[in-house]
C-alpha cells in the first residue's frame, strides 16, 4: 500500500487529493445548502488569502495559518450573524471583503512573502505532495467518524435549533463542531481548487443530489459520488484539452447538476 | 394528577429587552402541572418571546426562570420551515426528536390522523397537516407541559376546532400541562383553566369567565369581542365570585 502510494506519479495524487476533497464535500456541502451556508462558506474563502500571507510571513505550516484564520473568521461570523443590528448577509458581506482587502495588503506588502495569487485563486492540485495526501485523508476519516456521531444532533439542529434544543439536544457544541470542520476542509481543499472554486466544489454535488435522494443520508452518500465523478470527469477533460484542473471539476459538478435537472425529481 | 399543585415552571419579575426596546417588563407567572393557560394579546405583544423565556431558548434581561428538575417540555414553534433542498419525509422529521421511537410515533400520528402522511416529503403536505405533525413531534418528547405558539395558524376555521379538540384532549390523556399562544379568541379562551392577557406585561390574569369582564381585557380588546367572548364563556356547570374563584353550583 505504502509502495504503491509512493509511486504514484503527479497525476495519481492529485486525484486522490481530489477523490478526498470529494467524499467530504458531500455530507458538508450537504448541510451547507439546508442551512444555508454558501455565502457563510465564500466568506470563509476569502479569508483565507491573509491565512497564507500570514503563515509566509510568521514562517509556519501553511495549513496552521489557513486553519488558523479559517477558526476565526467562522467563529466571529457565528458570533455576529446572531446580533440583530445589522443583517446577517450584510455581516457576511463586510467580513468576506474586508479579509480579502487585508490578505491583499498584507500578501502584497510584507517584505519577504511572495503569494502566487492566481495559483491561490484557481488552486494547483497537481502540485500536492505525500504530506498533503496524508493530511486530506487524516481529515477525511476524523470528520467523518465526528458526522457520524453527531449526525442526529446536526440533522435535529438543522431543521430547526429552538426545537432541537427544547428537546435537549446540545445544539450550540454540534454547530460548533460543524464550524471546526468547516475551517479545517476549507483550509486543505484551498490549496486544491482555490478560492473562487471551493464554495461550488462542496455545494454543486449537494444540489445535484437533490433530485435523486429522499433521505437526508441517501443525498449525502449520492453526492459524495457526484463529487468524485466530478474529479475524475474534470481530471480526464484537463488532461484530454489542457484544462485549468479545479475549474474542470467544477464545470463537470454543474454538468451533473444540470442532467439532474432532466430527471424528474424522486 | 397525582400532584395538582406541583409548580412546573415560575418566572417571577422577567424583563426583556431587545436593541434598546422592552419586550417584556414585570412579567410573573407558575404554570401548574396539568392546567391550561391561553396567553393572548396583540401582534408586538411579547407573546412568542415569553414562551421563550420559558423554555430557556432567550435569557431575560432581569428576573429569573425556575423549572422543575423533571420537567419535560413539548414545543410547538410558530414558524418552522424545511429547506426544500432537504430531502426529508413526515416520518423522518418526526424521528428527529430524540424521544421518539417507531412505536410511539405509529400510535401519535394514528390518534392525530397523519399516518397516511409519513412518507411525504415535509415540504408537501398542507397547512393544517403540518400544524399536526408539529404536535406530533411535540408530543413525541413525552412531554408534561406543552408549549404551543399559535397552534392553529394557517388552518381553516373547522380544521382549528378539530385541532383544538385535540390539544385539549391530550390533558386528559397525557395529564400535561398546556401554555398556548393564540390570536383565536373564542377558541382559546373557551377551554382553558386560565388566560393571561399580554401585552409587554401581564395586563390581567383570570379564568375564561371573569376575564371578559376585567376592564383591562376590555380596554385591549374593544367591548365588542369582550361581549361576544362572555357568550361563549357561560356554558360551565359552576359560577364565579368576584375574584373568579369557583363556586360549585
Amino acid at each position: 500500500m505504502i509502495d504503491w502510494l509512493m509511486q504514484l506519479d503527479f497525476i495519481g495524487r492529485a486525484l486522490l487529493a481530489g477523490l478526498g476533497i470529494a467524499i467530504l464535500a458531500g455530507p458538508l456541502g450537504s448541510l451547507m445548502i439546508w442551512r444555508r451556508m454558501a455565502y457563510f462558506g465564500d466568506t470563509l474563502a476569502h479569508s483565507t488569502l491573509l491565512g497564507l500571507s500570514l503563515a509566509l510571513m510568521l514562517q509556519i505550516n501553511v495549513y496552521f495559518g489557513l486553519f488558523g484564520i479559517s477558526l476565526l473568521v467562522a467563529s466571529l461570523m457565528a458570533l455576529l450573524v446572531r446580533q440583530k443590528w445589522v443583517a446577517s448577509d450584510a455581516i457576511l458581506g463586510l467580513l468576506s471583503h474586508t479579509m480579502l482587502a487585508i490578505g491583499l495588503i498584507t500578501a502584497t506588502q510584507v517584505r519577504g512573502v511572495r503569494v502566487d495569487l492566481l495559483g491561490y485563486l484557481y488552486g494547483d492540485i497537481l502540485a500536492v505532495n505525500m504530506q498533503d495526501i496524508a493530511l486530506i485523508y487524516l481529515i477525511v476519516v476524523v470528520v467523518i467518524s465526528a458526522l457520524f456521531y453527531l449526525w442526529r444532533w446536526l440533522l435535529a439542529a438543522t431543521v430547526d435549533s429552538d426545537l432541537a434544543r427544547c428537546e435537549g439536544v446540545p445544539v450550540e457544541f454540534t454547530n460548533w463542531a460543524l464550524i471546526i470542520m468547516l475551517a479545517a476542509v476549507f483550509a486543505i481543499a484551498i490549496k486544491l481548487v482555490g478560492v473562487l472554486l471551493i464554495t461550488a466544489l462542496l455545494i454543486i454535488p449537494a444540489a445535484a443530489a437533490r433530485r435523486f435522494a429522499r433521505s437526508p443520508e441517501t443525498m449525502i452518500i449520492i453526492a459524495s459520488i457526484f463529487g468524485c465523478i466530478a474529479v475524475v470527469v474534470g481530471f480526464k477533460a484537463s488532461l484530454a484539452w489542457d484544462w485549468p484542473t479545479g475549474p474542470a471539476i467544477v464545470a463537470a459538478a454543474a454538468t451533473l447538476f444540470v442532467l439532474g435537472l432532466l430527471r424528474k425529481a424522486v | 394528577m397525582p400532584d395538582d399543585k406541583r409548580i412546573l415552571v415560575e418566572i417571577k419579575n422577567v424583563g426583556l429587552q431587545l436593541n434598546q426596546r422592552v419586550i417584556l417588563e414585570d412579567v410573573d407567572l407558575k404554570i401548574h402541572s396539568g392546567e391550561i393557560i391561553s396567553i393572548i394579546g396583540p401582534n408586538g405583544a411579547g407573546k412568542s418571546m415569553l414562551l421563550k423565556v420559558i423554555l430557556g431558548l432567550i435569557q431575560p434581561s432581569k428576573g429569573s426562570v425556575t423549572r422543575d428538575a423533571e420537567l419535560r417540555v413539548g414545543y410547538m414553534p410558530q414558524k418552522l420551515s424545511v429547506e426544500s433542498l432537504m430531502p426529508l419525509t413526515v416520518a423522518r422529521f418526526l424521528m428527529l426528536s430524540p424521544g421518539a421511537t417507531l412505536e410511539k410515533s405509529r400510535t401519535i400520528t394514528a390518534e392525530l390522523g397523519i399516518d397516511n402522511y409519513l412518507n411525504s416529503p415535509i415540504q408537501a403536505i398542507s397547512g393544517g397537516e403540518f400544524q399536526r405533525v408539529l404536535l406530533a413531534r411535540a408530543l413525541l418528547n413525552s412531554p408534561n407541559l406543552l408549549v404551543l405558539d399559535e397552534p392553529a395558524q394557517g388552518v381553516d376555521i373547522t380544521a382549528q376546532a378539530y385541532l383544538y379538540n385535540i390539544i385539549t384532549n391530550m390533558r386528559e390523556k397525557l395529564g400535561c400541562a398546556i401554555l398556548m399562544v393564540s390570536h383565536d379568541l373564542h377558541l382559546v379562551v373557551a377551554g382553558t383553566d386560565r388566560v393571561v392577557c399580554l401585552n409587554k406585561h401581564i395586563c390581567c390574569s383570570g379564568n375564561p369567565a371573569t376575564i371578559t369582564r376585567h376592564p383591562e381585557f376590555i380596554h385591549l380588546f374593544g367591548s365588542a369581542v369582550a361581549d361576544n367572548l362572555a357568550i361563549y364563556t357561560h356554558k360551565h356547570d359552576h359560577r364565579h365570585d368576584l375574584e373568579g374563584n369557583i363556586i360549585h353550583d
